[in-house]
């Protein structure tokens, strides 16, 4: 029952951290990794506050042990920007009025980076479809869903005019 | 969380002997099976991931025409290799919960769980599945026995799941959109033979059959056939979300609007 030594990918870079099998992934990135981005909201799997995005699938790291993640790539919002500067998701946040607090941006963005590769173009609806398992107090949404077409469009504009 | 050991085989006959353990657990996807362990409702000493269990993965069809689902396949999986040969469990998989439980929990772990909310004992049962474990074959019918219980023995694995596919099936969930669960659902399959209603999200003893309206259905598959039938509301379940009137009230609109959607 003591600590295992696991592998972890995360945002590119290999780490091999030792945890308790009863280590929640979500405290091994923010306390051993120190990447606190991910947040706990309600640590119940409702508020994807803590999604993060595992070997390309969106997932609640409050919901998940730092064992199954053994061998994962993770990526978190920290390793969604580029070395160019912001991520244009979080550009149209910022433009769209995506946030108030903040609370659910990062989880927020880390699940609409994933939705936008599994569909490129996506309605509102299945915007709103997409993100139902990220909660936010603050917003109402609709500035949230606005950033998020907002960046599909941005996105396919300049995929469009590298063709 | 009390702590645990960790253990991930490779093999159903591995994953059989380390669950002879005592408080031995089966894991698959965790996504009831963690937040159970932080309320300290579950306290095994050692989990099992099934996870890296390669035979219990993935959907395929079978020569019969009938569709077999790997135990440990995630909804997110059966909702995208389902979707050609059996589109309303596809529809129905890619409904439960969020993108993010979808991509951890499990087809096994939801019908071992036995959920009164849940999706796919609705699934089975309205399709009449076949639950194949480790040790043997189970019926629906004989497989749901009431709230959280099911034919399970202890260390018992649900390797996968045998689905004939009906003529025409349709699943309709009224959410319970606090929790994403049903609040009430059913599930309408016509075969041949005859066609299977299975309500969940309703009763105190779990999912069942609505026997009166499979008669009926039976005999005229269209929304109007099931007019003038009434489940007793008694034995509904009642609480903030809606009463025992109201859940029963559902059965026969969601009942409805599934036979619609199908026909
Ligand atoms: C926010 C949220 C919303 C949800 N919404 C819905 C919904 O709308 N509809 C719905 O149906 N469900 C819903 N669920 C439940 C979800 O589908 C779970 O994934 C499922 O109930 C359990 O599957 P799991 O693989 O995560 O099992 P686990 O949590 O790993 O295990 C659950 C139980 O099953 C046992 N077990 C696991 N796998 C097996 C197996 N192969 N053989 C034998 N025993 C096994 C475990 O020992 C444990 O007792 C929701 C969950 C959450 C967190
Ligand atoms: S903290 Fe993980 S879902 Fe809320
Ligand atoms: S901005 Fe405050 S919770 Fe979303």
């Amino acid at each position: 029952m003591g600590k295992q030594i696991i592998t972890l990918t995360v945002n590119g870079e290999k780490h091999e951290v030792a945890a308790e099998p009863r280590e929640l992934l979500v405290h091994t990135l923010r306390e051993t990794l120190k990447l606190t981005g991910p947040h706990v909201g309600c640590e119940t799997s409702h508020c994807g506050a803590c999604t993060v995005d595992i070997d390309g699938k969106s997932v609640k790291s409050c919901t998940m042990f730092a064992a199954q993640a053994d061998g994962a790539e993770i990526t978190t919002i920290e390793g969604i920007a580029t070395p160019d500067g912001m991520h244009v998701l979080q550009e149209m946040f910022r433009e769209h009025h995506g946030l108030q607090c903040g609370f659910c941006t990062p989880g927020m963005i880390t699940r609409a980076y994933r939705l936008l590769q599994e569909n490129p173009n996506p309605t509102e609806e299945e915007v709103r479809f997409g993100i139902a398992g990220n909660l936010c107090r603050c917003t109402g949404y609709q500035n949230i869903v606005k950033a998020i077409l907002a960046a599909a469009a941005e996105l396919n504009a300049s995929k469009e005019a590298a063709q | 969380m009390y702590n645990f050991e960790f253990e991930k085989p490779a093999t159903i006959a591995d994953a059989v002997a380390a669950l002879g353990a005592e408080d031995a657990q089966a894991l698959g996807g965790g996504q009831t099976l963690l937040p159970t362990m932080k309320q300290r409702l579950a306290m095994p000493t050692k989990l099992v991931s099934l996870s890296g269990i390669g035979e219990m993965q993935g959907v395929c069809s079978n020569n019969d025409g009938s569709l077999s689902i790997g135990g440990a396949t995630t909804h997110a999986t059966v909702a995208a290799e389902a979707a050609a040969q059996y589109p309303a469990l596809a529809d129905l998989a890619s409904h439960i919960g969020d993108p993010a439980v979808r991509n951890r929990g499990t087809i096994g772990g939801s019908l071992a769980n036995n959920d009164p909310a849940a999706c796919y004992p609705a699934a089975a049962l309205g399709s009449g599945a076949t639950i194949v474990t480790n040790a043997r074959e189970i019926a629906a019918d004989d497989y749901f026995q009431g709230l959280f219980t099911t034919a399970l023995e202890e260390g018992e694995i649900i390797t996968g799941v045998r689905f004939p596919v009906p003529e025409a099936a349709n699943y309709q969930k009224f959410l319970q959109p606090a929790s994403r669960f049903a609040l009430v659902g059913v599930f309408v399959a016509k075969f041949a033979d005859g066609v299977r209603v299975a309500v969940t999200g309703a009763s105190e003893d779990g999912v069942f059959r609505w026997s009166e309206a499979e008669q009926a259905l039976s005999a005229s598959f269209s929304p109007e056939a099931v007019n003038g039938l009434q489940v007793d509301p008694a034995n509904m379940m009642g609480d903030i979300h809606g009463t025992k009137e109201y859940r029963a009230h559902l059965i026969g609109v969601l009942t409805k609007r599934a036979v619609a959607a199908a026909s």
